[in-house]
């Protein structure tokens, strides 16, 4: 029993607890931050219930809409992108509705701490006619869990439950209860509802709209949505995270806090529009409430005021609103610190070479992404999950075959399984002549070390078949096959320069596993002053265990170094060595 | 009590985010509201990380703002240098004597700054300690954090049990000596 039992929790694990307490019993996602962890802490309940990693959140959608046809509440977690991905199936399972309760967790990113854009999840909801929860902090983020599988099943809708990185990654504390055991509904077959051929769809969009209008009417005496009155001067509608900033920087205004933001309750808001003097909307991204407000002749300031980009906070609140300056020291001019693959890190020792020939790189989203930056300056495009080898067809069916002789796509092994794996197929369909390198590192890096597809093991823990990604390439008609350990770097550079002169599709696999997966000791380097020639050779890969001394040697970080030996074998001077590590 | 904030800063892979995890676990302990702030993903691959603890009575937003922190705790020397000016006046800046250059400074893109220590010392209340140097001495590198974490301890209000505690219940079995050893170096030192 844990009822009532507080702790601490990050939003996502709260979210992986409400889907817990909710009774949910399939659960599949593909790792992305900041929704990863939702997973990740869902499995310590794996008696009570399945979930999965998927290769891509298209899959872990539908696997998620099947087990809600079947009859029990399911769910699906991804970040923002991700659900561009599973817009296929989201956007007709809005028409379908559901058996059991099913919730789309998906994770916004303002700021780009770690995506390559800024959307708004509840653009593309409102776009889908998805009704949308979003909560404030841990606590609301465990609750409304729970409410959006009461109010799916009510309405027979999915629900998109939408949340930042923020809300993922802070932690509060939460009350725990007990798990509800649901019954799982019966299933009753039921084409007009489940098979979205055009007549039965025409009839399920007449349907959902009236299902919408019932919940907008059902949002007027919502729980989760509440007026706060406190002073009236100053009204403000908000949601989500700046709830906590409006509530730092204006204790004393009066609020108006959505739990749920898709449909709004329009007379809920007329009603608390009518009794504050001035009326500030606060969300984060696009004025998504803002327009719908406005568009009922309610007058309201938001984006006039409040940037469309990036986090809110209670400084930015006090100003835009109050007009308060807080005394803040003027910032030190601090060079910055961009991340950078870590020392030891095998990609840092393809990018080597990749530079040394001269060589472009379509990119893909993962780790290698860093290899666009200072000195290594290899990647020149960077799209999303799977774009690399579709990208560089694309310029060699632009430019043609000799055009891209000097260009490569690079993709990790996690996202080739992602979305890749079409793009090369494309490729052999329509007689391209590129070269596809897969950077093999055995995990999910930049997510923090996720299994997949070819790791032989699952979410939950179990061995399973290891899908044999030279084996897949081979299959859908890749003649040339090669795999390299990353560090090699003099038989890379051969392989390099054979396969990417070749008029045919090649797949070069650099087979070498992530340097954080492994917490064997390691050997560490050091630099000999009086050998050392100031050169820069080893220099040359940025590995930011590296620098100089004062009189230009090299000093090698004891506390850093991986002992991946890449400076070693640059060093034409013998000036690097192993020595036995101190400490580790 | 009006809430306290604390910002932890450092360099991806330094261990802001366990520092700031037991800087919770202990405020809960003692029955705060707590918020805490994270980093993850990539923002962590060797880049600039800030960590946030907010505890008290009532805690709303979970992050620390500009001019508003009792407390930096920096594992590297620049990056205190960053964030030294969110703290509040008077506020204490707890740093670790030691360097890491960023890729723009290993590159020579950049210049890392001198004389970091004397001129945040100038402005706030300034307490460093070398304590990957210290950490050294007591045959572990990686627990230099703990030394630091032990210096910032001086400046709030719990006791050494109540650390001690909490850094049981927090860090891997195996390594709760070695880590409450790193705590009374860093707790033991004359300030400076």
């Amino acid at each position: 029993m844990s009822e009532g039992k507080k702790v601490v929790m990050l939003g996502n694990e709260a979210i992986a607890r409400g889907a817990y307490e909710a009774g949910v019993k399939v659960s599949a996602a593909y790792p992305g931050t900041p929704s990863t962890e939702i997973s990740e802490y869902l499995v310590q309940y794996k008696d009570d219930l399945y979930c999965e990693w998927s290769p891509n959140e298209k899959v872990a959608t539908e696997v998620a809409i099947g087990a809600s046809v079947s009859g029990v509440r399911s769910m699906a977690c991804m970040k923002h992108v991700g659900f561009n991905v599973a817009a296929d199936p989201a956007y007709t399972v809005s028409y379908m509705g559901v058996n059991g309760g099913l919730v789309i967790v998906v994770a916004d990113d303002p700021g780009l701490y770690s995506s390559q854009n800024e959307q708004d999840t509840r653009m593309v909801a409102r776009a889908a006619q998805l009704p949308v929860l979003e909560p404030s902090d841990s606590s609301e983020a465990k609750e409304y869990m729970k409410t959006a599988y009461e109010l799916s099943e009510k309405f027979d809708r999915p629900f998109v439950f939408r949340i930042t990185t923020r809300l993922a990654h802070s932690q509060g504390l939460v009350a725990l209860s007990d798990r509800e055991e649901i019954e799982d509904r019966p299933y009753v077959k039921d084409v007009k509802k489940t098979v979205m051929m055009p007549g039965n769809a025409k009839l399920r969009h007449v349907e959902i709209e009236k299902r919408n209008l019932e919940l907008a009417e059902a949002a007027e005496s919502l729980p989760i949505n509440t007026a706060e009155f406190n002073d009236t001067k100053i009204g403000v509608i908000t949601s989500g995270i700046p709830y906590q900033y409006v509530k730092e920087a204006m204790p004393e205004a009066s609020v108006l806090k959505l739990g749920m933001v898709n449909p709004l309750p329009r007379k809920m808001i007329e009603d608390f529009a009518s009794k504050v003097d001035k009326l500030y909307i606060v969300e984060e991204l696009d004025p998504v409430i803002e327009e719908q407000v406005k568009s009922w002749g309610i007058e309201a300031i938001g984006k006039e005021i409040f940037t469309v980009q990036g986090e809110y906070s209670a400084n930015m609140i006090r100003r835009a609103v109050l007009g308060q300056e807080l005394e803040i020291a003027a910032p030190k001019p601090a060079p910055m610190r961009p991340p950078i693959l870590c020392p030891g890190c095998p990609h840092r020792s393809v990018f080597y070479v990749l530079q040394k020939l001269k060589m472009h790189a379509a990119g893909d989203i993962g780790c290698y992404t860093l290899g666009a930056v200072a000195p290594l300056g290899v990647v020149d495009t960077t799209i999303c999950m799977g774009a690399s080898i579709s990208s560089l067809h694309g310029m060699e069916k632009a430019k043609g075959k000799e055009y891209i002789k000097n260009w490569v796509a690079v993709i990790g092994d996690s996202t080739f399984l992602h979305t890749g794996i079409n793009s090369l197929m494309n490729m052999m369909y329509n007689n391209a002549t590129g070269t596809v390198m897969i950077l093999d590192n055995s995990t999910t890096g930049m997510t923090g070390h996720q299994d997949h597809a070819a790791t032989g093991k699952t979410l939950q823990g179990d061995p399973t078949y290891a899908i044999d990604i030279p084996g897949l390439c081979r299959a859908v008609g890749v003649k040339h096959v090669v795999e390299v350990n990353a560090f090699d770097i003099g038989t890379l550079e051969h392989v390099i320069k054979e396969e990417t002169a070749r008029e045919e599709v090649s797949v070069i696999i650099t087979k070498s596993p992530c340097v954080l997966l492994s917490k064997a000791r390691k050997p560490v380097y050091t630099a000999h002053r009086d050998k050392c020639k100031t050169c820069g050779m080893c220099m040359k890969p940025g590995c930011p265990a590296m620098t100089r001394n004062e009189d230009g040697t090299i000093y090698i970080d004891d506390t850093m170094c991986t002992g991946c030996g890449l400076c070693e074998d640059l060093c034409k001077f013998d000036a690097i060595e192993i020595v036995k590590a101190g400490d580790r | 009590m009006t809430a306290k904030n604390i910002m932890i800063v450092g360099v991806g892979g330094q261990g802001t985010l366990l520092t700031s995890r037991i800087l919770g676990g202990l405020a809960i302990e003692l029955g705060y509201d707590v918020k805490l702030s994270e980093v993850h993903g990539m923002a962590q691959r060797g880049g600039s990380v800030v960590t946030f603890v907010r505890y008290g009575d009532k805690v709303a937003e979970p992050i620390v703002e500009e001019g508003v922190a009792d407390i930096v705790i920096a594992f590297e020397r620049l990056e205190a240098y960053r964030y030294a000016h969110y703290l509040k006046k008077g506020g204490a800046l707890i740093v670790n004597d030691w360097r890491i250059d960023p890729m723009p400074v290993v590159i020579g893109a950049a210049k890392y700054p001198d004389n970091i220590l004397e001129e945040l010392s100038k402005e706030y209340r300034l307490y460093s300690v070398n304590a990957t140097e210290e950490s050294r001495k007591l045959g572990n590198s990686r627990v230099f954090n703990m030394i630091v974490l032990g210096v910032a301890a001086r400046h709030m209000d719990f006791t050494k049990e109540q650390w001690y505690d909490v850094i049981e219940k927090t860090v891997p079995p195996k390594t709760v000596d070695i880590n409450r050893q790193a705590f009374d170096v860093g707790y033991n030192l004359e300030a400076r």
